[in-house]
């Protein structure tokens, strides 16, 4: 890895077509073709998603806590309330939080910085990418102000409740909901395209396959596993909107459709969404951790091949979802032999991260924390996993609160934490500022304790019989009991702690923006070639000319230097 | 065991076997768990940053230390096995096979109420003497029940989680599926799959009784039933005779 390689003439000119003229504000901000500017439009796009999201979570929670009660800043929350709450809650947090931050932001953000590349590919076709996603949140919030309210037959949308309006009430809102779900898989399909061929054609030269950063790989495979499993859900997407508006009757059993059909399309997709947005924030974890534990990422091919394999196995796995939902009851066996098995790269991948900490020099810095908080608790959401996934246990598991405390220790550290682990991290390259450290931690300990207080009492409730969707438990004698009851409580008041706590993130990022300390241009001494650019760099990333690559992007302390770290674009 | 504490009362024959595999399946978690849990808060705190101490150049493919990665998966593997076995076995007798009935019920889901049909004094439904309730299903105590689940409009879920039981129910289908309640006592019938507006105020419950506490039951009930049943088939010629 540390044979020197001849300087190439590097592709195009950096500044050819970038930066030799000043722009006007709406040029350069409203309709950019920088990577870093789309970056933040994701990135700020997702983050105000993530307020609303987080808004409904705490009205339908207080909703749960205290039934009946006027909730400061709704009202009343009535049955419609509380099912298009949870409905939007779900879907935006996955398809308008986790995929446009983890993805699309730290994809467009990192991809080109990390691989020494002056931009996007295609960055018109990026710009259009954002431009689609943008539209499709406008229409995914617009359905809350249409006639009849916002879809509130859940994210899963199992027809015929979203096919015909007189089951759901809603028509417009759940034909707006759809049309919401179905633009939005267009932008990231714009976007993914672009992530791969960027990755594969761009690269520094002297950057091989194993020289990639591990975050940019897992953002490629990503979106490979993105653009392999959405085919199916778009068509479902156009069967459905047929359904809804046209007279069709693909999902519609009295006229000879299959609703089961619309389950196997969606969770076909569904699943390896899950892998989807996991891989992005395993990629962070790994390069947040190796800088803080000045540590070699442990087997980097190792890392890649479990993501590989987890990818491919999630094609296989989807219907343990539908267990109990009318399959063929054989057919239980097969996916609970396929959704076992992905415990076994996912368990490699798990031991390998605890494996790089082993030997290493481990400094707890606000991204480290947010690194390792990932760590322990998507270990949690693995193992539950386990439970949902063994068809027998899933008899009585299915679409109880323990499936919700599942999916939320996996979602969690994936959109929530792993996020925070990376923006903490590259804040410096984005902002040029350094973060204040003390505010930061306190956030940490202000989120990661009670988000723990939340879910551990709905995985006590969930086994307990308790059963999703259902806004007030006490119409069930046995749901009604006191201790339940305190245990929701707890759960909503840790969660009111847990959004209380995000006002110090944003005063945070705020204040360090405005009057932070300065970054220099590699701050946690890190080798990955975005640390060669200025904090933040301008348009064409490295107008001086870009760089070059000899080694890896993991070696810390290597023995043969007195440094402990060894840039990327630095000669043998 | 404790771990079952937190489940709620069990009630048919098959719930013991979906607490057992759930014993089961915590403890072969909890292992790994708990040795990971350790590696890594004492990784953690043993290798934290010390002053002029340099970190270890481990690349991950020397064989010394990729040994430890690949051991870990025998014991994933064999936990795997165990969880399939255990958890085909529990499925296979509730879900695949079908006992013998001694009894049977239809019971239909709709926007948002539950329709249970009981067989009359002759045990077998579509008969005149069936007996309807709507949000109350009556059962006998150690009854090998076949259930025939129907519904009028969207996706519901029958989901009795004393019986540890749960199916959805699919418009244009008819799912059967079997219970033998085991204790008697009245509890929860709760929908399990979202159904609009309403799936919140779906709740019904279940009745089990002995056996002669049941007799009885069905006696009057159906009594009832055919008295209806004669009262509107015969309409025209009881307003003649008043």
């Amino acid at each position: 890895m540390a044979e020197s390689i001849p300087v190439e003439e590097h592709h195009g000119d950096p500044a050819g077509d970038h930066g030799h003229h000043e722009m006007s504000f709406v040029s350069k901000y409203v309709f950019p073709l920088d990577h870093k500017i789309i970056a933040m439009q994701y990135l700020f796009t997702g983050m105000f998603m993530a307020l609303i999201g987080g808004f409904f979570s705490y009205v339908f929670r207080m909703q749960l806590a205290f039934p009946g009660m006027e909730v400061p800043g709704w009202g009343v929350v009535s049955p419609a309330d509380y099912n298009a709450l949870v409905t939007n809650h779900g879907t935006i947090m996955i398809f308008w939080v986790a995929m446009p931050v983890l993805i699309a932001a730290f994809g467009n953000y990192l991809i080109p910085l990390m691989i020494g590349a002056d931009d996007m590919v295609f960055p018109k076709i990026n710009r259009l990418s954002y431009q689609v996603f943008l539209v499709s949140a406008i229409v995914i919030l617009g359905a809350f102000f249409v006639e009849g309210g916002a879809f509130g037959g859940a994210w899963t949308a199992y027809p015929p409740l979203s096919t015909k309006a007189e089951y759901n009430l809603t028509g417009l809102g759940s034909t707006l909901w759809i049309t919401a779900v179905f633009l939005e898989f267009v932008a990231f399909l714009l976007g993914g395209i672009n992530f791969i061929v960027t990755c594969m054609n761009s690269r520094a030269p002297g950057m091989k396959m194993w020289d990639i950063p591990m975050v940019v790989w897992m953002i490629v495979i990503a979106s490979i596993l993105f653009m392999l499993s959405v085919g199916p859900l778009l068509a479902g997407g156009i069967m459905m909107i047929f359904d809804q508006n046209l007279g069709t009757a693909f999902f519609d059993p009295d006229r000879g459709g299959d609703p089961i059909l619309w389950q196997h399309l969606f969770w076909f997709f569904g699943h390896p969404e899950v892998y989807v947005v996991l891989l992005p924030a395993v990629g962070i974890v790994a390069d947040v951790m190796t800088t803080f534990s000045r540590k070699k990422l442990f087997g980097y091919k190792t890392v890649l091949y479990t993501a590989i394999g987890t990818g491919v196995l999630s094609f296989t796995v989807w219907a343990h979802h539908q267990f109990i939902a009318g399959i063929d009851p054989r057919m239980a066996n097969v996916f609970t032999v396929t959704t076992l098995l992905i415990s076994v790269p996912i368990a490699e991948m798990l031991f390998v991260y605890i494996a790089t900490l082993y030997g290493g020099s481990i400094t707890l810095t606000t991204p480290m924390l947010w690194a390792l908080a990932f760590i322990f608790e998507f270990l949690i959401g693995g193992i539950t996993g386990i439970f949902l996934g063994a068809s027998g246990n899933d008899i009585y598991m299915h679409d109880t609160y323990f499936v919700l405390a599942h999916f939320h220790y996996t979602f969690y550290p994936i959109a929530i934490i792993g996020t925070y682990a990376g923006f903490t991290y590259w804040f410096p390259k984005m902002f040029g500022k350094m973060m204040n450290d003390t505010l930061g931690k306190l956030h940490f300990w202000l989120t990661i304790i009670p988000f723990n207080l939340i879910f551990l009492p709905l995985f006590v409730l969930g086994a307990s019989g308790q059963h999703r969707r259902i806004y007030d438990f006490t119409n069930y004698p046995e749901l009604a009991q006191p201790w339940q009851q305190d245990l929701r409580i707890l759960a909503s008041v840790s969660l009111c702690v847990m959004l209380g706590a995000q006002v110090l993130f944003f005063y945070n990022v705020i204040t360090s923006w405005m009057s932070g300390k300065k970054a220099e241009k590699n701050p946690w001494k890190a080798n990955s070639l975005e640390w060669t650019a200025d904090s933040p760099p301008p348009h064409g990333n490295w107008p001086e000319g870009l760089p070059n690559c000899y080694r890896g992007p993991y070696e810390y302390s290597h023995p043969d230097r007195e440094e402990d770290y060894w840039p990327q674009n630095e000669p043998a | 065991m404790i771990l079952d504490s937190l489940l709620p009362a069990t009630a048919s024959t098959y719930a013991a076997d979906i607490d057992q595999l759930f014993d089961v399946i915590t403890l072969l978690v909890m292992l790994p768990f708990s040795v990971a849990c350790y590696l890594f808060f004492s990784f953690i705190f043993r290798f934290r940053a010390k002053d002029g101490e340099k970190a270890m150049y481990i690349t991950g493919t020397e064989h010394r230390y990729m040994k430890w990665i690949h051991r870990a998966h025998y014991p994933v593997l064999t936990f795997d096995l165990i969880i399939v076995v255990m958890a085909v076995n529990v499925w296979y007798d509730v879900k695949q096979d079908l006992p013998e009935k001694e009894s049977e019920v239809r019971v239909i889901a709709q926007q948002w109420a539950w329709t249970f049909v009981h067989p009359g004094l002759d045990n077998t439904l579509g008969t005149a003497d069936d007996i309807t309730k709507v949000n109350e299903l009556h059962v006998s105590k150690d009854t090998l029940y076949h259930f025939k689940l129907e519904s009028l409009d969207v996706l519901h879920n029958f989901s009795v989680p004393v019986f540890r039981l749960k199916q959805d129910a699919i418009p244009g289908r008819v799912i059967t599926g079997w219970f033998e309640p085991t204790v008697t006592g009245e509890h929860d019938i709760q929908c399990a799959e979202i159904c609009g507006i309403g799936h919140g105020l779906m709740p019904a419950r279940i009745k089990i009784k002995g056996a002669a506490e049941y007799a009885k039951w069905v006696e009057r009930e159906s009594a009832l039933a055919l008295a209806r049943h004669m009262e509107e088939t015969s309409q025209p010629l009881e307003i003649a005779q008043r």
